[in-house]
C-alpha cells in the first residue's frame, strides 16, 4: 500500500495540507509525534488567527479546531504519538518514512512527503549566556506549554529576553497570572513584535530595554538575578553599562530555527538564511517529491500564510504525481537584492500566479519594494524584520523574466 | 559480627570503593550522598578521560602515578562488566613547536617508569594518519594508545546499581553533619538522618573531603577548587578520533579536545584556582570559555561557529595540599580512612583507589576481608531505543507500548528508555525525582534542543511515576523545582 | 493632558494623539481613518481589552482549558476578573465555545473555552 502523500507534523501546515489534499482526491497518511494534532497551536491561547483564512479573529486552539474537525469528518487516516525517525527517497515517485509510535516502529511508503515538522527554540547557550545552569530557565515555548497546557507556575519575578511577539505575549500571560515581569531585554534598538503586542508593555508597565542583552545568570539552585549590559550600533557590548536584575525566571525567546535535520540527512539544499530548504513555487525541496511547509520552511508570523504554504504543498503533491514531477520549461530564480535576509520560493516557473514570502533585515519606513526584471513595484510605509511580507506575482507579471527576478526593498523618495 | 563501613560521598570514588568492598560478606557497606542522586559532585562535569598514566611524575606523586595505570587496566573489565559507555580510541599529546618534543620526551619516559605500555613518539605523517584534521601546523606528537574515554556519571550509576545489587545500603540526601571518635576509634557518621554506626568512615566527600578529615581532627591537608569550563557542539559538527592533548603545563593536562562519547565535539577544560570558600562556584565565564576556545583552536582550526554551541559548562577539580591523592588510614583516629585530593586522574585511577582502599582496610586496620561466594560483577544497562535495530524495536513495543512513544527527540529516547531509568532510580533508592537523574541515564535533553522539547514531558512522567504535582519535579534536586506551583498560585495569594 | 497611541487597528500603525480635558475628549489627531479615530478614543477614556487565559479542569484528559471572553472587558476590571477566573474549576467534557461564565463581575461579557477537552 502506497499514500500519494505522507504529511510529516499535525501543526497547521500540516493539517491544512493533509485537508487540502484529501480534498484533491489523493491518499493521505498523517503523522504527528504530539499526544494531540495541533502543533503549537494548542498552547496559544491568545487571539491573532484566521483572520485571512477565517476572517474571524481565533485563538490559536480554536484555529487548530476548525482543522482537526475537517481531519475527522473527511476521515483523514493519522496517528498521534508518531515520530519519523527517518525518510529515505528511493526514486521520484517512492518515499519511505520511518515511525516510531506506541503501535510499533513502522515503514510506510508514499509518492511524495509534505515535511511541515516546524521549528526548535534557541536556547540560553545559544545566545551566549554564561554562569550557573539552574532551574528557572525556559524557552518561551516551554514556559507557554508549562502554563497554558500543563497548569505550572513557571516563576514568580520574570526576565525575557527578545521582544519579538512570542516574548511579548508571554509577558502578558505572567502578568495576567500574578507574576511580575521585570524587564523585556531586547538585542536591536527596536521593538521586535507587531505593535499590538508592543503595547502588552505598556499594558502592565513592563520596562523594555532596546540595545540590550542577557549575558549571565547566577543563582544556587535556581535563577536569582541575570546580567544586563547595553549594546552599541554595531551591536557590540558597552563596557561599564551592566547591570543585575534580580529576578527567579528567564525566559528566552531568542528566536526559532527551522527543524530540518531528517531534511539535512537525505541532502535537501538549505538556504542558510531562511534556516530552511530551497524550494521551488510549488514548495517542493531539492529532492523531488518532497515538499516543505509551515515553519519548517521558513519562520512565519501568520498562521494563515502558513496554512496557505500548507494547501499550496499539497497541490503540489498532486502535481507532482500527475505529471511525474514538477516540470516547467524555465525556472526563474528569485533573489535577495538589498534589504531582503528571508525568501522563498526560491525557483519559479513564471507560468502561475505565486506568492512571494519575504522578510527585511532593517526596518523602513516610506518603502519601495521593486522587481527589476519585471518593472513591478509596489509602496509599503512601513517595513519590518518582524512582519512578514507576502506580494503576489501574477503571471501575467513575470513574462518578461528571463533568468532572474531579484526583489529589491529600498527607501522611495519622499 | 559484621564490620560496619561508612563511606562519605557517592562519586567515582566512593562508588567504585563500595563495589569492592561489596564482595566481602563480613563487611556491611554504606554509601552516603547528600545530594538527591548518584555523582553529582566532581564526577558529573569532567573531560571523562581515562588516562594513560604518563602525566603523573613517580616521584612528586608516587599515589597517582601508581593507581592511574593501574585503573586504567581496571577499566576495561569494569566498562564490560558494568555495560558502561565507552570507547578506547588512544590519546595525541601534539607537538606545535620544536621545544614540545623536549616534554613529549620526558612524558614518554615518566610513562615507561610507571609502567605504560605502548607508548611511542610518532612523526608528523604518522600523526596525521592518525588524526587527519589536526593543526596542519603540528609537528609530531606522542601516541598513546591505552587511552580511553567514558561517560562519568553513567559510570558511577552503574557501579551504585551493581554495588546496591551486592547489598551496599545507599543513603541518598544524606549529609554527614559529625563524626563520633570514641577512644581514639570511629564509632559511627551523625547525619541529617540519623546516626549510622560505622567502624570504618572512608572519606570520600570529594571538594569537601578536607572539612570531613577536619572534624575528626586530621587538618594536614586542605582543598581547593580548580575550575574548569567547556563547550559542547551538535553533533552534525565532526570531531576528531582521538583524544588531542597539548603538550602540557606543569599546572595542567591543557584544554583537551576530544568527541565525547555521545558524539559530539567537546572542548575544555582551561584551569582556574578558586578560593576554597569557593566550592559551588559552577558558573561559567565569558573569560574561561574564551580562554579554552582560544586554547583549542591551536589543536583543532576548525572550530564551528559559536552558534553551534549547544552547551557550556563548568566542572571543579579538588586540588589537594601537595597535589597528590592523599589515601592513608589516619594513624590518630582509628577507622578513619582518608581518600582527598581525587583531582585527575582520578576518574581513571578510580577503580584502582577502590583496591587501594581494600588493601588499607585489610593491612592497615588489619581487617580480614572474607569474600563472598556469590558476588555479581555483572550489571546491565538500561534499554536505548536510539540503540536498537527496527526488529529489536518492534519486539519491545509489543511487549510494552511505551517503548514506541519517543519522547527526546533529538536523541530518539523512548518513554519506555524513561520508565526503566525511573525503575532503576527507585532501586537505589532516589527519592526527590529530577530531570537530570532521567539525563544522565537516558541522555534525553542533552541534544540539539537542550531539552526545550522534551523537558515538560519527561516532568510529566516523573510526576506521575514518583506521585509529585508537576511543578515539584526538580531539574536537580530539592531547590530547583521546575514550578512554584499551579498557574493559578500567585493569583491565590499563595506565594509571597 | 495628551496621549500619543501607536494604532493597532490595521498593520499602518498611525500615531494618534489625543488631547484629554477634564475627562473629555478635546482634540484627536494624526488618525487616518475612523477606525483609527474611534479606537484611539476608546483607548484613552476607557481603555478595554480581551482577555485570555486557562481555567484549571476536574477530570479531564488535560488539567486546563483555555478560554477567553467573548469581548473586550475594561482594561481596570481584568485584574479582578483574572482572580476570579483563579478560582473556578470546570468539569470534563468541554467542548470550544462552550460558556464558562456568563456576566463575571456583572460585564458584559462571556467567558467562552477555546479548546476541547475530553473526560480522562
Amino acid at each position: 500500500m502506497i499514500y500519494d502523500t505522507i504529511i510529516i507534523g499535525g501543526g497547521p501546515a500540516g493539517l491544512a495540507a493533509a485537508v487540502k489534499a484529501k480534498k484533491l482526491g489523493l491518499k493521505v497518511l498523517l503523522l504527528d509525534e504530539n499526544e494531540f494534532l495541533g502543533g503549537i497551536l494548542p498552547q496559544c491561547i491568545h487571539p491573532g488567527f484566521g483572520l485571512h483564512y477565517f476572517k474571524e479573529e481565533l485563538t490559536g486552539p480554536e484555529f487548530a479546531h476548525r482543522f482537526i474537525r475537517e481531519i475527522n469528518k473527511l476521515n483523514i487516516e493519522h496517528y498521534t504519538n508518531a515520530y519519523v525517525l527517518e525518510i529515505e527517497n528511493y526514486s521520484d515517485l517512492e518515499k519511505k518514512v520511518v515511525f516510531s509510535s506506541p503501535k510499533g516502529v513502522m515503514e510506510v511508503w508514499g509518492k511524495t512527503i509534505i515535511y511541515a515538522a516546524g521549528a526548535r527554540e534557541r536556547h540560553a547557550f545559544e545566545i551566549g549566556i554564561v554562569g550557573d545552569r539552574v532551574a528557572g530557565i525556559y524557552t518561551a515555548g516551554e514556559a507557554q506549554t508549562l502554563m497554558d497546557i500543563y497548569g505550572v507556575m513557571p516563576g514568580k519575578e520574570v526576565v525575557i529576553v527578545g521582544s519579538g511577539d512570542v516574548g511579548l505575549i508571554m509577558a502578558r500571560r505572567f502578568a495576567l497570572e500574578g507574576a511580575k515581569v521585570k524587564a523585556v531585554i531586547e538585542l536591536m534598538p527596536y521593538p521586535g513584535g507587531l505593535a499590538r503586542n508592543v503595547m502588552i508593555l505598556r499594558d502592565f508597565e513592563i520596562p523594555l530595554y532596546l540595545s540590550h542583552k542577557v549575558v549571565e545568570v547566577r543563582g544556587r539552585k535556581r535563577v536569582e538575578k541575570v546580567k544586563v549590559v547595553k549594546v552599541d550600533e554595531n551591536l557590540k557590548e558597552i563596557p561599564g553599562s551592566e547591570f543585575w536584575i534580580e529576578c527567579d525566571t528567564l525566559l528566552i525567546s531568542a528566536g526559532l530555527i527551522p527543524n530540518v535535520k531528517l531534511l539535512k540527512r537525505i541532502g535537501a539544499q538549505i538556504d542558510p538564511l531562511n534556516g530552511g530548504p530551497i524550494v521551488n513555487e510549488f514548495l517542493e525541496t531539492t529532492i523531488p517529491g518532497i515538499f516543505v511547509a509551515g515553519n519548517a520552511l521558513l519562520i512565519n508570523d501568520l498562521v494563515d500564510y502558513v496554512a496557505e504554504q500548507g494547501e499550496l504543498a499539497a497541490l503540489g503533491a498532486k502535481e507532482f504525481i500527475k505529471n511525474q514531477g514538477i516540470l516547467s520549461r524555465k525556472w526563474i530564480e528569485l533573489k535577495r537584492g538589498s534589504n531582503v535576509r528571508i525568501l522563498a520560493p526560491h525557483y519559479i516557473s513564471g507560468e502561475r500566479d505565486v506568492y512571494i514570502y519575504a522578510r527585511v533585515s532593517r526596518p523602513m519606513e516610506n518603502v519601495r519594494v521593486t522587481f527589476p526584471e519585471i518593472g513591478k513595484e509596489l509602496r509599503l510605509p512601513v517595513v519590518k524584520p518582524s512582519e512578514m511580507l507576502r506580494i503576489k506575482l501574477k503571471a501575467e507579471e513575470m513574462q518578461k523574466a528571463e533568468k532572474e527576478i531579484t526583489m529589491e526593498v529600498e527607501k522611495g523618495e519622499v | 559480627m559484621k564490620t560496619r563501613v561508612a563511606i562519605i560521598g557517592a562519586g567515582i570514588s566512593g562508588a567504585s570503593i563500595a563495589r569492592v568492598l561489596s564482595k566481602y560478606e563480613n563487611l556491611e557497606v554504606h554509601l552516603i550522598e547528600k545530594n538527591a542522586d548518584v555523582g553529582w559532585g566532581v564526577s558529573k562535569a569532567n573531560t571523562a578521560l581515562i588516562h594513560g598514566g604518563y602525566d603523573d611524575d613517580p616521584e612528586k606523586y608516587p599515589m597517582r602515578a601508581k593507581l592511574c595505570i593501574k585503573g586504567n587496566r581496571l577499566w576495561h573489565e569494569w566498562v564490560k562488566e558494568l555495560e558502561i559507555p565507552h570507547i578506547w580510541n588512544g590519546a595525541l599529546i601534539v607537538a606545535l613547536r620544536d621545544e614540545d618534543f623536549k616534554e613529549l620526551e620526558e612524558l614518554l619516559e615518566r610513562g615507561r617508569k610507571n609502567g605504560v605500555p605502548e607508548m611511542r613518539i610518532v612523526d608528523k605523517e604518522e600523526l596525521f594518519h592518525l588524526e587527519p584534521n589536526l593543526n596542519p601546523e603540528a609537528l609530531g606528537g606522542l601516541w598513546v594508545p591505552i587511552v580511553g574515554q567514558i561517560g562519568p556519571i553513567p559510570a558511577v550509576i552503574a557501579i551504585v546499581e551493581n554495588a546496591v545489587a551486592n547489598g551496599v545500603k545507599l543513603h541518598l540526601e544524606t549529609e554527614v553533619r559529625g563524626i563520633k571518635v570514641e577512644g581514639g576509634e570511629v564509632k559511627g557518621v551523625e547525619t541529617n538522618n540519623g546516626f549510622i554506626e560505622a567502624d570504618v568512615v572512608i572519606n570520600a566527600a570529594g571538594l569537601y573531603a578536607d572539612e570531613i578529615s577536619k572534624i575528626v581532627g586530621v587538618n594536614d591537608f586542605e582543598i581547593h577548587p580548580r575550575k574548569g569550563e567547556y563547550w559542547i557542539f551538535d553533533d552534525d559538527i565532526p570531531g576528531p578520533r582521538r583524544v588531542l592533548f597539548p603538550t602540557p603545563t606543569p599546572k595542567s593536562k591543557g584544554v583537551v579536545v576530544t568527541t565525547e562519547i555521545s558524539g559530539h565535539l567537546m572542548i575544555g577544560p582551561n584551569a582556574q584556582d578558586l578560593p576554597k570558600e569557593e566550592k559551588e562556584n559552577l558558573a561559567t565565564t565569558r573569560e574561561g570559555l574564551e580562554e579554552v576556545w582560544k586554547k583549542a583552536k591551536e589543536l583543532w582550526p576548525n572550530l564551528p561557529p559559536r552558534s553551534k554551541v549547544i552547551r557550556t559548562f563548568a566542572g571543579l577539580r579538588p586540588e589537594p595540599t601537595g597535589g597528590d591523592f592523599i589515601i592513608r588510614a589516619e594513624k590518630e583516629v582509628w577507622g578513619f580512612i582518608n581518600v582527598a585530593g581525587i583531582r585527575s586522574p582520578g576518574l581513571t585511577s578510580a577503580p584502582a583507589i577502590a583496591y587501594e582502599v581494600r588493601d588499607i582496610i585489610k593491612l592497615d586496620l588489619e581487617i580480614k576481608l572474607v569474600e563472598k561466594k556469590k558476588w555479581n560483577p555483572y550489571r546491565k544497562d538500561i534499554t536505548h531505543f536510539f540503540m536498537l535495530s527496527k526488529e529489536k524495536a518492534n519486539e519491545l513495543v509489543k511487549q510494552n507500548p511505551s517503548y514506541g512513544k519517543v519522547v527526546c527527540k533529538c536523541n530518539h529516547v523512548s518513554e519506555g528508555d524513561i520508565l526503566e531509568a525511573i525503575k532503576r532510580m527507585k532501586l537505589i533508592g532516589v527519592k526527590t525525582p529530577s530531570i537530570d537523574s532521567i539525563k544522565v541515564r537516558t541522555k534525553a535533553t542533552s541534544g540539539t534542543c537542550q531539552g526545550s522539547f522534551c523537558r515538560v514531558r519527561i516532568a510529566r512522567i516523573l510526576a506521575r511515576e514518583y506521585g509529585v504535582d508537576l511543578w515539584n519535579v526538580t531539574l536537580k534536586g530539592k531547590g530547583s523545582e521546575i514550578g512554584i506551583g499551579d498557574v493559578k498560585v500567585l493569583l491565590r495569594g499563595e506565594v509571597e | 493632558m495628551r496621549y500619543k497611541l501607536t494604532c493597532i487597528v490595521c498593520p499602518m500603525g498611525c500615531t494618534v494623539e489625543v488631547e484629554v480635558e477634564n475627562g473629555r475628549v478635546k482634540e484627536v489627531s494624526g488618525y487616518k481613518c475612523p477606525r483609527g479615530k474611534e479606537w484611539a478614543i476608546e483607548e484613552v477614556i476607557s481603555p478595554k481589552r480581551v482577555v485570555m487565559s486557562v481555567i484549571k479542569v476536574k477530570d479531564g484528559k488535560l488539567p486546563t482549558v483555555s478560554v477567553k471572553t467573548d469581548k473586550p472587558v475594561p482594561k481596570d476590571k481584568i485584574p479582578e476578573l483574572m482572580k476570579l477566573l483563579a478560582k473556578i474549576e470546570v468539569k470534563a467534557p468541554i467542548e470550544v465555545g462552550q460558556v464558562i461564565l456568563e456576566k463575571p463581575l456583572n460585564l458584559d461579557v462571556k467567558v467562552v473555552a477555546t479548546r476541547e477537552v475530553d473526560s480522562a
